[in-house]
């Protein structure tokens, strides 16, 4: 059986690379497959990972006896119900005349992911960057002034405030507004080269990781001959 | 002396006929029973192996948080790093009453004495011993004073965060309402988009269709609605050329949202008779499933523009690369650090971050965005004061060594810190 799942893996791992020299009938063949597997899938996990355990589970406990008995004799929670409404009224879609009530839900959960985002960037995005960036300029360790870590809180400053420009909108940039904001863009395209190589080098070892899973197969293989 | 002597025998004899009898009794219990015999070899071993108990542990409902909280705090076994210094850790035993059955919740290594019980329900008593462990020997602490987990409605640790919010969303209210009334307020043109109506054109004399992808992350995520709202804007003057778009997307809600959108953009345009509910096609949501149908689309389809426009993953530069091998004009625009240096590299135009939230309120002219931009500027003449004055001060302190001017920096620390 195992043997079965490495094949399988291995020859659609195949299909999928054959992508590299261009499109093709075994792609496709891959593609399709993927995605009707994984709509298919992320459906079923829709239903038995949100809608069975946190609807009918808490609406109506006993509804999931045969399924989830370990729910099935917790108190019922009623104002699950308004989640429950707030589902039907996106599916009011499909029914024409009566489609706009789907933009209640809609603008329910807009409203209430940027109220509850708010607060959260509020802390992370703003005040931690800001307590982050309260250093002196000028750095005295107990070996007296270190030369290496003010260039380095000189860099930070200046890498903030001049970034902070570059996102300013309310002002053309020109002047010295727009040479802040160059050297903010400038430091910004450093910090992304940098981001690049890191990145690059962990799709390396995904890469290998796939490698590797072919070499598995060739294993198998090769455990045939011998 | 004699007497004495005497005395001394008569005593000894009233000894020697229970002491006989003792050992007698002892032997035979050996013989008989040895596990007794070890038993209470075990009992007098567990005396001189079992750590001292910790102090009875004080306990109190976590303050400031949610709910569903109890903190313990003990003092430390004598023999945890003094003593016989043989404990090894500490369990956390828990009961809703007194001299109930305690069940074990959680333990802890030596050293520690706080632990936070977050698997408490609220406005039920709870009751909680520690255990002092050194081995297989043990010692508990006397039980703890009931205790019961609430919620608190106001956290004064977070009171500058609160006037932070209070500040900006004065700012943003009070742009919203001047861009109500009509007054313009003044965005800077933000170069990527002066590539939207290029893309757009060139699409339209090539006479290939505009793929536009809104992101992998769902509804909730901020990137979402910012690639909706540009989307609605480009798709108004796409049904205006009559060009075709395709925008397939990986989550039903932003299909809702986004098939909602598009379809006033073509009313608004004029062209209703042009929109299809097949522009805002779902997908899947498996992120790499998704990836594999937009490769596959775009070199079979070959779209003149492709626009990336919301919350993107690793598959950001599958996409672009892509996009880049069959010659389109790429715009894209994600608030994912780690995924922008991809989009720079192999897009023409990238929206950097904030530039994205800043497009779409550049684009959809809508006073609640242009306001909530503008505020989200006089946050950051905020934050550049903030700065400026705290790295000052900090620099002041290290030169002059004064502590008038280390507890002004210490208070603007303050000010800005999680727990005020």
């Amino acid at each position: 059986m195992y043997g079965l799942q490495v094949w399988i893996g291995a020859l659609l791992t195949l299909m999928i690379f054959s992508f590299l020299y261009k499109d093709n009938p075994f792609y496709k063949f891959a593609e399709h497959l993927f995605v009707g597997v994984s709509a298919a899938y992320w459906m079923v996990v829709g239903v038995w990972g949100t809608m069975v355990p946190n609807m009918l589970a808490k609406i109506h406990p006993p509804l999931v006896r045969n399924v989830l008995p370990a729910l099935a004799t917790a108190e019922p929670e009623f104002h699950y119900i308004i989640p429950c409404i707030l589902g039907i009224l996106l599916l009011t879609r499909l029914i024409t005349p009566i489609a706009w009530l789907s933009r209640w839900a809609l603008a329910f959960i807009i409203g209430y992911t940027a109220g509850v985002r708010f607060s959260r960037y509020l802390q992370s995005d703003f005040i931690g960057q800001i307590k982050s960036s309260l250093i002196p300029i000028i750095s005295v360790g107990d070996g007296g002034f270190s030369i290496g870590m003010t260039f380095s809180h000189i860099v930070l400053t200046v890498g903030v405030v001049c970034g902070l420009i570059y996102f300013f909108f309310s002002k053309e940039h020109k002047g010295a507004f727009g040479a802040a904001s160059r050297v903010g863009i400038y430091i910004l395209m450093v910090t992304f080269g940098a981001s690049f190589g890191y990145t690059v080098m962990a799709r390396i070892s995904l890469l290998i990781g796939r490698m590797s899973f072919l070499g598995e197969w060739l294993g198998v293989i090769a455990g045939w001959f011998s | 002396m004699r007497h004495k002597r005497c005395g001394w025998y008569f005593n000894s004899r009233i000894l020697i006929f229970p002491v006989s009898i003792l050992s007698l009794i002892f032997i035979l219990g050996y013989c008989h029973f040895p596990e007794a015999q070890e038993e209470t070899f075990d009992i007098l071993l567990r005396s001189e192996e079992t750590p001292a108990p910790p102090g009875p542990p004080a306990v109190h409902d976590t303050p400031y948080d949610s709910g569903e909280s109890i903190t313990i705090q003990w003092e430390l076994s004598s023999d945890d790093g003094a003593g016989k210094n043989h404990v090894t850790g500490y369990d956390i035993l828990r009961s809703e009453t007194r001299d109930g059955e305690y069940q074990l919740i959680s333990s802890v290594t030596k050293g520690v004495k706080e632990y936070v019980d977050t698997s408490t329900k609220d406005k039920v008593d709870y009751y909680y011993r520690v255990r002092a462990r050194a081995s297989e020997f043990f010692a508990d602490s006397s039980p703890s004073e009931a205790v019961q987990s609430k919620q608190q409605w106001y956290n004064p640790e977070r009171s500058n965060l609160l006037a932070i919010a209070v500040i900006l969303s004065f700012f943003i209210i009070l742009y919203i309402s001047r861009a109500k009334r009509g007054k313009k307020l003044f965005i800077r043109r933000i170069a990527g988009l002066e590539a939207v109506d290029e893309a757009v054109g060139r699409a339209t004399e090539m006479g290939k269709p505009i793929l536009y992808v809104p992101g992998i992350q769902d509804l909730d995520d901020v990137q979402t609605v910012a690639g909706i709202t540009i989307l609605g804007s480009l798709a108004k003057t796409i049904a205006k050329y009559d060009t075709k778009l395709d925008v397939p997307v990986s989550r039903s809600m932003v299909l809702a949202a986004a098939r909602e959108t598009v379809k006033q953009s073509y009313l608004s345009a004029g062209r209703p008779d042009a929109y299809s509910d097949d522009i805002v096609h779902y997908v899947t949501d498996e992120q790499f499933g998704y990836v594999a149908f937009l490769d596959g689309t775009m070199v079979r389809n070959k779209p003149a523009a492709c626009f990336y426009l919301g919350s993107f993953f690793a598959e950001s530069l599958i996409l672009a690369e892509t996009g880049n091998s069959i010659g389109a004009i790429q715009v894209a625009g994600t608030a994912q650090p780690a995924q922008l240096p991809f989009f720079v590299a192999a897009c023409d135009y990238t929206l950097i971050g904030e530039e994205l939230f800043a497009a779409s309120a550049y684009l959809s002219k809508e006073p609640r965005a242009l306001g909530s931009l503008k505020g989200a500027d006089a946050g950051k003449v905020i934050a550049l004061m903030f700065i400026g004055l705290g790295v000052t001060l900090e620099t002041l302190r290290v030169l002059t060594g004064s502590p008038a001017i280390a507890k002004a920096s210490d208070f603007i620390i303050r000010l800005v810190s999680l727990r005020f």
